[in-house]
């Protein structure tokens, strides 16, 4: 078998770098349709924020650690946070209505264009879910994805 | 009231979260929720001292047979009056204690209304999970409040101390409720008790749930942590550890006493531990030169008097218990108050170290003489009135060895004479007789402000007030009295009772503490021998030695840091327990029919081949690559088998893992390490080969032997019409499994905190280590934007 070369991120390669911002977006809008047709198609939650932390390795091959900590305002542990945050506090809303907890609710509007647009309070939960993986990734990038050059101290074994 | 429990909750958090800045004007925002409960307490007034009883009813997950029950009663109604009452002075005393410039205050107000909510909580949950909840919140916010000042390393041992103690008897409490409430059939405390079990399986969850309350109030033999809890700021001395949270166990006890007292043991246990932790703790208040410790050991001995007539459970001795219940919270929280105000006056709380104290210092000396003499049971004042109920309670049970009980709680009170005139004399007097006459009042340290001494004044009114005219209380003690005994008849406080058995017994015990006082020089010979005994803290020491050297064995044993042990142990446990009962009796089922199909068998192949060359290859990124084959492989199948959901997470999961491993694979060497020992090779192999038959077979026998209909089909059936989605898969994990879910998002939250948490490891600055300073401190390297 060939050997497959290291990824070098912090090399700039023009085409990659172009062709994966083309990519980008379209992957991120792709990834909020898996999760919004979850309910009723294949995708969901997991699935989008999985299809999303792949739009995320992309920009981070073509252009390294700084380049994912370019794309958002927000640190990855606070995305992960809010997603964990906002599962939570849909799976108690219905608490207060005196409802069970994790009870899901049925919204169904009529909406000009749209027609009939039916959602459920559990596409909320998913999008929590989603938010999280999503974290998970930016966060796995920003534990592993620096340059092991960088490192002011050497990485430490476990012990054993 | 779920209404208060979450104001307290939000004002509390919210102070921590935002307040800290406030520093200590948060204290004023945190003085809200008590006021509030107060005020709501006197618009409930009228039905409680009718009898009556509020309840409230919040099913969170009824199927789970778990809601939030919350009752008032008469009973309850006194500890509210103890927390919110207690709580806004402590409040107002704080904003005086506190410099303007103090640290971490505002974190403190906030921590103090969380207590504040949790120890309500406790009080007026009728539900025993929620009961246990809140006790253990109340263990974690004191634990918070002792170690607030967390660059005192003794405020953090005491603060450890204190959790360990308190949470571990909670601990053996929870498996209480659970027999209890397995024996009755209901969580509900109200019930439980309408029931009253029995049976030896209720005398062991008795037992478990008094250890839950003797650690809780600091009773013999766990008493150790509460004079270390002193290491907590004064406010939160008075209102934790005097007032309310020590009184969360004799609150339990007293609502159990009247049902469970008929059981064997109950009695003489409690009456035994009663009487020890009172005497015990007196004598150890009569050495202390440390007022604030003097004090603590004050309130370990009246701990061991309430347990004493709380567990008697008689309709007598529980009602006079609420009246030592409420004297004892009005007397010791001034007396606290009066300790930190000459703590931040003089700068010192030592009987050998504070100066004389002059003229001006009068006001302070009259509501610590006040508080004091009530403490020692003093006629006209609060503690008199419930001194005396309580020997006629003990009189009037007519139980076996009266005599015997009665004489040794003459003898505390004649213990407990003499540390209040001890505190008195000492705080005021003591250093008068050493000083050279005609020091001036410019000399002497400033007196208090009177925003200062305020609160505690106000907190030792209801001590002369309720002593002079004790009538006033007769409604609430005669409701609290029948909240928990229901023979407990109408009760009529006076002051005066005439020249009766009590009245003797109270005449004895106060010349006996004052002869005691007195003696102090011969007495406090004698009892420095009590000082070389050992004690519950040191029981604690030896305990927590001897858990950190099992835990290293333990460790050592168990983790000896060899990678492909552990793999080896965990996988072979994984295949040979299901094999193993297998073995016993094979069902062999037959080839599954897709086994036939030619296109599975391709795929079938390709992932086989992927598999054999991961495990060959030398290079690591190759053999990443081979594993990523598998998975695609595997996709593949799904899709094949009509499952585009699972195809679609596996190819999504597959790309991701292997740009992780990437990530991981850079720090490491290119190829894998020279081959080891041909012997070693051969048992991997084995073990290898071992694992993946005995899955094989599992799998395959576990899916041909299906007795039971799959619950897959109700989920089908019950997808759309419930779950209003088509995508059974999503309506499983969102709504069906919706709890699984939260369970299995918060799983990875950790891992990931965790994988961040080893990358970093051994990055943090050592800025961490500066001193402490009123700014916030640098932000560590992980939070910096590039």
């Amino acid at each position: 078998m060939t050997p497959t070369p290291t990824p070098r991120p912090m090399e700039h390669l023009v085409i990659l770098d172009r062709s994966v911002r083309v990519l980008f977006h379209p992957v991120l809008i792709a990834s909020l349709y898996l999760l919004f047709v979850g309910h009723n198609q294949p995708g969901g939650g997991f699935v989008g924020g999985l299809v999303a932390g792949a739009a995320v390795a992309m920009r981070y091959v073509a252009g390294g650690i700084e380049e994912v900590r370019r794309l958002s305002r927000f640190r990855p542990w606070t995305i992960l946070g809010a997603g964990l945050l906002l599962s939570f506090v849909i799976a108690s809303v219905p608490l207060l209505a005196g409802d069970e907890i994790l009870e899901t609710a049925l919204f169904e509007n009529e909406v000009p264009i749209l027609g009939t647009v039916k959602a459920t309070s559990a596409v909320f939960f998913d999008l929590g879910v989603y938010l999280l993986v999503v974290g998970l990734v930016l966060m796995v990038f920003e534990a592993f994805g620096d340059e092991p050059e960088q490192r002011t101290t050497p990485p430490t074994e476990e012990r054993g | 009231m779920s209404t208060l429990l979450v104001l307290h909750a939000v004002v509390g958090v919210g102070i921590v979260a935002f307040g800290t800045r406030l520093g200590r004007r948060a204290l004023l925002l945190g003085v809200l929720p008590s006021a509030v409960t107060l005020a709501w307490l006197a618009t409930q007034l009228g039905t409680l001292l009718d009898g009556g009883v509020v309840t409230e009813s919040l099913g969170w997950a009824p199927r789970l047979g778990l809601s939030i029950d919350l009752r008032l009663d008469g009973f309850a109604a006194l500890m509210v009056i103890l927390v919110a009452g207690i709580g806004v002075a402590v409040y107002a005393y704080g904003m005086r204690y506190f410099p303007p410039t103090a640290v971490a205050v505002g974190r403190l107000a906030g921590l103090l209304t969380l207590f504040a909510g949790s120890m309500l909580g406790v009080v007026l949950a009728d539900h025993l999970i929620v009961l246990y909840t809140c006790w253990e919140l109340t263990s974690i916010t004191s634990y918070l409040l002792i170690g607030n000042d967390h660059t005192s390393a003794k405020a953090r041992a005491a603060a450890l101390h204190a959790l360990l103690v308190t949470a571990g008897g909670g601990l053996a409490m929870l498996g209480g409720f659970v027999v209890l409430a397995q024996a009755t059939g209901t969580y509900r405390l109200s019930e439980i008790l309408a029931a009253a079990p029995s049976g030896r399986a209720v005398d062991i969850a008795l037992v478990l749930v008094l250890v839950g309350v003797m650690t809780k109030s600091a009773l013999y033999p766990f008493h150790g942590w509460l004079p270390g809890a002193m290491a907590a700021p004064t406010p939160v001395s008075a209102y934790l550890h005097s007032a309310t949270m020590v009184k969360a166990g004799v609150y339990l006890l007293a609502r159990l006493a009247p049902v469970f007292a008929v059981v064997g043991f109950w009695r003489p246990v409690l009456v035994t531990v009663g009487l020890v932790t009172m005497i015990g703790g007196g004598l150890r208040a009569l050495r202390q030169t440390d007022l604030k410790l003097l004090l603590a050991f004050g309130t370990v001995s009246q701990l061991g008097f309430m347990a004493l007539l709380f567990g008697l459970g008689t309709p007598g001795a529980v009602t006079a218990g609420c009246v030592l219940l409420l004297a004892h919270g009005f007397f010791k929280a001034a007396l606290f108050m009066v300790v930190g105000i000459l703590d931040r006056q003089t700068g010192t709380r030592d009987i050998h170290e504070l100066p004389p104290l002059g003229r001006r210092w009068r006001p302070v000396l009259v509501v610590a003489v006040v508080s004091a003499a009530s403490m020692a049971g003093l006629p006209a004042l609060f503690g008199f009135v419930a001194k005396e109920a309580a020997y006629g309670a003990l009189i009037d049970a007519g139980l076996g060895g009266t005599w015997f009980v009665v004489g040794c709680l003459v003898a505390a009170s004649a213990i407990t004479t003499a540390y209040s005139i001890r505190f008195v004399w000492g705080a005021f007097y003591r250093s008068r007789r050493d000083s050279p006459a005609g020091v001036g009042d410019s000399l002497q340290p400033a007196p208090p402000s009177v925003a200062f001494l305020a609160p505690a004044a106000l907190v030792a009114v209801p001590t002369v007030a309720l002593g002079v005219i004790p009538g006033v209380l007769d409604r609430l003690i005669t409701a609290a009295g029948q909240s928990l005994h229901s023979a407990a008849g109408s009760v009529h406080l006076v002051v005066w009772h005439g020249i009766n058995a009590a009245l003797v017994l109270s005449t004895v015990a106060i010349v006996g503490g004052v002869v005691l006082f007195v003696l102090r020089n011969p007495v406090g010979r004698v009892l420095q021998v009590g000082d070389r005994l050992p004690d519950g803290g040191d029981a604690y020491l030896a305990g927590l030695r001897i858990l950190n050297a099992a835990a290293n064995r333990t460790t050592g044993f168990v983790q000896n840091g060899s990678l492909p042990i552990y793999t080896a142990v965990i996988l072979l446990t994984a295949a040979a327990l299901p094999v193993a009962t297998l073995l016993a009796d094979l069902p062999w089922p037959g080839w599954p029919e897709a086994a036939a199909d030619p296109g599975h068998l391709l795929v079938a192949c390709v992932i086989v081949g992927a598999a054999l060359a991961a495990a060959v290859v030398r290079r690591r990124i190759s053999a990443v690559l081979f594993l990523g084959v598998t998975g695609y492989g595997m996709a593949a199948l799904f899709l094949i088998r009509g499952a585009p959901d699972l195809a679609l997470t596996q190819v999504a999961i597959e790309t991701l893992s292997t740009v992780m491993f990437v990530l991981v694979l850079r720090r490491l060497p290119d190829r894998f390490e020279r081959r080891s020992a041909v012997s070693l090779r051969a048992v991997r192999v084995v073990i290898a080969a071992a694992v993946a038959a005995g899955v094989f077979v599992f799998a395959l026998v576990a899916s041909g032997n299906r007795v039971a209909d799959p619950v897959s089909e109700e989920m089908v059936a019950r997808a759309y019409p419930d779950g209003h989605g088509r995508n059974i898969v999503n309506v499983i994990l969102v709504d069906f499994r919706a709890l699984d879910t939260a369970g299995e998002i918060t799983v990875l939250a950790a891992a990931a905190i965790g994988a961040v948490a080893l990358a970093r490891a051994g990055r943090r600055p050592p800025a961490l280590r500066s001193s402490p300073s009123a700014t916030a401190p640098p932000l560590p390297e992980i939070e910096e934007r590039p």
